[in-house]
């Protein structure tokens, strides 16, 4: 049964540009491997990071600073984007994870919060006017990335190199340990597990791959701005994991995929937009709490 | 069970990605597209772009015929909220799915830089009427970027030396953190020192900020004789009104506003703004093509035309008459001939646009006028001095632009 799952993923994955606008696919990949990120911790340790666009904004800005002034190329541009993002989150996931809660979140805003005012201010990021123009570059010195058919199945190629990896880590012993951890923390304690050191695992990988995607949307954009390290992203990508079902496996790709599509189709209702998606989640929240696909998921259990 | 979850959760993924693909995709390009990508709810959105800046282009379109070439004109406008990244998103789908031909506006010179460089890189023409950091037609020039109306440049020529000659000397900056108040605050400080001023101190202070109390407690602590404004539209209104609750003028400093429009004036009122010395690329109100102009633009849009408005109904008309002109909207062949044209019209007078993309045309000082003074509800201001081109911009030799010399 997962082997149709994978072949439909695989295959409209593989379609998307010629359905729809490449660019486009692209944005949905780059969220989507965010809200998966982001889920992994959420929806599967339980922890509520109200601090990952630090890792998302702050790796957009690395890759962008290294492949424009420093002359990487891409694929080493969006690695060493990503390893900050893995430095961020350890030293992040350090301090955070000592308390829980509302206090998490709040610390974990707070250093996000640092590393957008240091995006503000640090010469290189630019300021308000953001790191502009990076160079798409090639791909293996051959592939020339401007094309954007060669530009999508790249990022295509690391949106499923990150998904498999998070599909991996939640099948595992060490998933199982993780979904234990937010089950009931003090049995996991009880049963000799450091939670700690779990915990912060998760974190990592969380805080890593969420830098992947910012990376690859640096790439992507040729742009790096304070609108992805600002925490209203922060606030989106829960929103998106919400939405689409917190703690399944596909939920936040579908939760990303209707939230980039919304704010896509409604852009020209200016500020409205932000009332409406507001709405959605009041509602959402209220009627389906457990997404789109977990409702979906819990339907067609009844039926079964 | 999983099987029709997956399925189900793949359904829906593609229904949505439909729908976000429901756009033009047509390629052809049967019609002539021009984008007006401008700042439509911020605060730039009333003097600069807005409702306005479109009406500016869509009349243009109209009294050009509505048609070029026998192809229709198309007009699409968008909101880019003073975000490049928008800005810079935006700008790629319209040249990738909608096939502008030329992207005009540009408000916020973050945007105008982001667009200008996107849009040449992929071979379309901007005509940027908002933006005003020099860094446009300097060291970020581009083949297919035009700037048209104003720069960081010309205001100061106007407004500081009519200051500083008046005996101002001391100036302190209260400076828009980003490409355009870092701009206008290095063109001024040149035009002050040269006159034999100095600048004793300068404050960032972000774009959209609301509270200038902190910065402008700076400036008045500073010593300076002169608080220039290097900010613009709404960050200009709150901290002009700001400055008067402080009594900063009262306190014996005068406040330089460095981009001043005749909306800001009028959201100021005549009573805080009168004697205010400001540089401006048009007046409606100077002669009689002007108001004849000004006077059609009142009955389609409601308010009377700023600068950037007139720019734009000119950038617009001669954008659109070099394609008549060159045959083609071909962007090499456009660019050329709008090298080639003179542009006169009644909001560049005596203009020309060179090969580093900038439009060099005669500046306007303004006044502010006392309200008994006024012989109409936009009646704000008298020209005190007509700047010319040559002294309202600098040569062409002194250009960094790069791609000028090849």
């Amino acid at each position: 049964m997962n082997r149709i799952f994978w072949v439909l993923l695989i295959g409209l994955g593989l379609a998307a540009p010629f359905l729809i606008y490449p660019v486009f696919a692209m944005k949905l990949l780059c969220f989507a491997l965010f809200a998966c990120a982001f889920n992994l911790l959420l929806g599967y340790v339980g922890l509520l990071s109200f601090g990952h666009a630090a890792f998302f904004g702050g790796a957009a800005y690395i890759t962008g600073h290294v492949v424009k002034v420093w002359g990487f190329p891409p694929l080493a541009g969006i690695l060493t984007g990503t390893l900050f993002a893995l430095v961020l989150g350890a030293i992040f996931g350090k301090l955070a994870i000592r308390r829980q809660g509302i206090y998490f979140a709040m610390i974990t805003l707070a250093l996000a919060q640092i590393i957008y005012f240091l995006s503000l201010q640090l010469e290189f990021t630019g300021g308000e006017n953001g790191l502009q123009g990076i160079p798409r570059g090639q791909l293996f010195g051959v592939i020339d990335l401007s094309q954007p058919l060669a530009m999508y199945y790249t990022v295509f190629a690391i949106f499923m190199i990150g998904f498999l990896i998070i599909y991996r880590a939640i099948h595992s012993p060490f998933g199982q340990v993780l979904t234990a951890i937010r089950e009931n923390e003090p049995r996991a304690i009880s049963l000799g597990y450091n939670v700690d050191r779990f915990k912060l695992m998760a974190f990592i990988l969380s805080a890593t791959l969420a830098g992947t995607a910012g990376a690859t949307k640096a790439i992507v954009f040729q742009f790096a701005s304070l609108t992805d390290v600002h925490w209203p992203m922060s606030g989106e990508v829960v929103l998106m994991t919400l939405l689409g079902g917190m703690g399944t496996l596909f939920g936040p790709v579908v939760g990303a995929t209707a939230i980039v599509a919304m704010y896509n189709e409604l852009s020209a209702m200016g500020s409205w937009i932000n009332v409406i998606i507001g709405g959605i989640f009041v509602v959402c929240v209220l009627t389906f709490r457990r997404g789109i696909v977990g409702e979906l998921a819990r339907l067609l259990r009844s039926r079964s | 069970m999983r099987k029709l979850l997956l399925a189900a959760t793949c359904g829906f993924t593609m229904t949505l990605a439909g729908a976000a693909s429901a756009q033009d995709q047509a390629l052809s390009n049967d019609y002539v597209k021009i984008g007006v990508l401008g700042d439509m709810s911020g605060v730039y959105a009333t003097g600069f772009s807005g409702p306005g800046a479109v009406g500016a282009v869509k009349m243009a379109v109209d009294d050009f015929g509505g048609s070029v070439l026998g192809q229709p004109i198309r007009v699409i406008s968008a909101d880019h909220q003073n975000k490049p990244d928008v800005a810079s998103a935006t700008a790629r789908e319209w040249i990738d799915q909608e096939r502008v031909d030329m992207i005009t506006d540009l408000t916020n010179s973050a945007v105008g830089l982001a667009v200008q460089s996107l849009a040449s890189d992929k071979g379309v023409i901007t005509m940027n009427t908002g933006a005003a950091t020099t860094q446009l037609t300097n060291e970020a020039c581009t083949k297919y970027g035009i700037h048209y109306g104003y720069d960081t440049y010309a205001l100061p020529v106007g407004t500081a030396t009519a200051i500083v000659k008046n005996g101002g000397k001391k100036w302190f900056f209260i400076t828009a953190d980003y490409a355009f108040g870092h701009s206008l605050q290095k063109n001024t400080t040149e035009v002050v020192e040269s006159l034999g001023g100095e600048v004793v101190g300068s404050v960032a202070a972000p774009l959209g900020t609301n509270d200038f109390a902190s910065y402008l407690l700076q400036a008045k602590a500073s010593g300076a004789e002169v608080i220039a404004l290097a900010n613009a539209g709404q960050d200009t209104v709150n901290s002009v009104k700001q400055a008067d609750s402080f009594g900063i003028v009262q306190g014996g400093q005068q406040l330089a506003g460095m981009l001043v429009l005749i909306s800001d004036v009028k959201s100021l009122g005549q009573e805080v703004a009168k004697g205010l010395q400001f540089t401006s690329a048009w007046y409606w109100n100077y002669d009689d093509e002007s108001r004849e102009w000004a006077k059609r633009y009142m009955e389609r849009t409601g308010a009377a035309p700023t600068f950037p408005h007139a720019a734009l109904y000119s950038a617009t008309t001669a954008y659109l008459n070099a394609v008549k002109a060159a045959g083609t909207d071909d962007a090499d062949a456009v660019r050329a001939q709008l090298n080639e044209m003179t542009i006169d019209d009644f909001f560049a007078k005596g203009g020309d646009i060179r090969p580093d993309g900038l439009l060099v045309h005669d500046m306007y000082l303004l006044k502010v006028k006392e309200a008994s003074a006024s012989k109409g509800e936009w009646d704000v201001a008298g020209v005190a001095r007509v700047i010319p081109g040559e002294q309202a911009y600098p040569p062409l030799s002194e250009s960094t632009c790069a791609h000028i010399d090849q």
